[in-house]
């Protein structure tokens, strides 16, 4: 039997890291007990199995990967645009409502409510919003569930709307409520992200009613739920009374691509 | 069979000297952060397939939404979370746990040396075939040199680039825009899915050989896993 070098080397190492020491039986069953025992930690991974602590553990490992996340979301970062050529069709774009497809928004009426740390709260009007600069992007859009299609989207950019309306910028949250009672919050930095849209039109067309006429959130950054549409109330806020409609059902509220 | 043993060992391990009598062999196999690992991450990768499982049930497919085309219809018995938001709770939490795990298993390995035990290296290419014909083909058993023979090394290799895919397809899957370049590398976030997915049954692949030799190789061979020593080794 040919020995090669290597395992020569092999060997040379293991028998420099161990030592030959003797012992009987029965302290050999005192050793491998001690090192049993110290195995112990991984029983405290089996307090996830415990009805008591389960749902308040889960908490706190989402809210840790909800911190973890707003660590790593880069404000300058911009989520990849994508050619003409590659967007869904607007028929194979999926219609996600929570409750109902069309809240039966009186276009003609409809005003967005700002209210909070704002110098001009108030109604604004869709050709407000319209009149701020206008911008389309072609955008991946994420569902939780796993699928994604790659929409065109357009929009004014909600940091411009923060400015308009004189937003204090130093606060840390925006909510918005919505025509069919969903609501949503988000971060300040999402809110300011370049790409963060309230939204108007897709696929170069007025927003129809099922994907949130006249006004939702469009936010490349975020997964989908996050992009509340038929927008009613938009407050500007250091504190979350409301976090979210599927937050509150146990989702992630950071949940940043 | 004697009722006594001579032990081999890891001097840090334990600093007490009891008096020695001699003769069976014992052999320290297992450094404590390498069983500490593998049983914690045992846990981890049952919560992470389940609930994972789980997390596909949602959309059990990897083309368009719109029409939808499922895979397959994974049994709700076999998934961790009861329902999406569940599953992602679970997953979500257990991947820092998994990859914690993974981190400490590879500091440890790397910093100790002990990565030579396990590390496949060209040098245990030869070793394979032997191997391969003894558990498939009933060839003859080539003796045996150290703790892992070569075949065994090549799967606990695998096993290990499989698990640190697992964490980077996963990383794409939760932020393709925050690691937009590593999305890139798989093609974008559409085809993380299915990497990750993928990778996935890699690894539940190689934990069905795992368990499987494990049975083989019985008792004695299991025990070591969990106490570090294996009693007469078939090695030198």
């Amino acid at each position: 039997m040919e020995e090669s070098e290597e395992w020569v080397s092999k060997a040379k190492f293991m028998k420099a890291k161990n030592i030959v020491r003797r012992m009987d039986e029965k302290q050999f069953r005192g050793v491998t007990r001690r090192e049993l025992l110290k195995l112990t930690p991984v029983i405290a991974v089996g307090a996830f199995a415990i009805p008591a602590f389960q749902k308040g553990l889960l908490k706190k490992g989402l809210g840790f990967s909800d911190w973890a996340s707003a660590r790593m979301f880069r404000t300058g970062h911009l989520a990849t645009t994508f050619d003409n050529a590659d967007l869904t069709p607007p028929a194979k774009f999926p219609i996600n409502g929570y409750d109902i497809d069309d809240p039966g928004v009186d276009l003609d009426t409809w005003t967005l409510n700002v209210t909070g740390a704002v110098q001009k709260p108030g109604p604004y009007k869709l050709s407000q919003v319209q009149a701020l600069p206008r911008v389309r992007q072609n955008t991946r859009h994420v569902c939780v569930e796993g699928w994604d299609v790659i929409g065109r989207f357009g929009g004014a950019r909600l940091s411009d709307f923060l400015q308009l309306i004189g937003a204090d910028m130093t606060s840390k949250y925006i909510t918005v409520n919505c025509a069919d009672d969903y609501y949503e919050s988000l971060d300040w930095e999402t809110a300011m992200h370049p790409q963060t849209l309230l939204c108007y039109e897709m696929y170069e067309q007025p927003l129809s009613r099922e994907h949130g006429a006249p006004l939702r959130l469009q936010i490349p950054t975020k997964v989908g739920y996050k992009q509340a549409k038929y927008l009613t109330d938009l407050k500007v806020t250091n504190v979350l009374d409301r976090v979210g409609y599927w937050e509150d059902q146990g989702y992630s509220w950071f949940y940043g691509l | 069979m004697s009722a006594t043993i001579e032990i081999t060992r890891n001097p840090e391990q334990d600093k007490d000297d009891a008096a020695p009598i001699v003769t069976g062999r014992a052999v320290y196999e297992h450094p404590y952060m390498v069983r500490l690992c593998h049983w914690i991450n045992t846990v981890a990768l049952f919560v992470m397939v389940g609930s994972g499982l789980q997390i596909f049930r949602a959309f059990p497919s990897f083309g368009a939404k719109i029409p939808q085309k499922d895979l397959l219809h994974w049994p709700k018995a076999f998934a961790i979370g009861g329902w999406l938001g569940g599953a992602l709770q679970w997953h979500l939490t257990f991947m820092w746990i998994y990859m914690g795990t993974g981190v400490l298993y590879l500091g440890y390995q790397i910093f100790s040396g002990n990565y030579r035990q396990v590390l496949f290296t060209r040098r245990d290419v030869p070793g394979v075939w032997p191997m391969v014909n003894h558990y498939f083909f009933f060839g003859p058993m080539p003796p045996a040199r150290e703790a892992y023979n070569p075949l065994q090394k090549q799967a606990y290799t695998t096993a290990i680039l499989l698990g640190v895919l697992s964490v980077l397809t996963g990383l794409v899957v939760w932020k393709p825009i925050q690691f937009s370049w590593l999305a890139w590398m798989m093609g974008g976030f559409h085809y993380a899915r299915i990497w990750h997915f993928a990778v996935m049954w890699a690894i539940l692949f190689f934990v069905l050989g795992h368990l499987v030799m494990v049975i083989l190789h019985g008792w004695n061979n299991f025990l070591s896993m969990l106490t570090g020593w294996k009693k007469d080794p078939d090695y030198e």
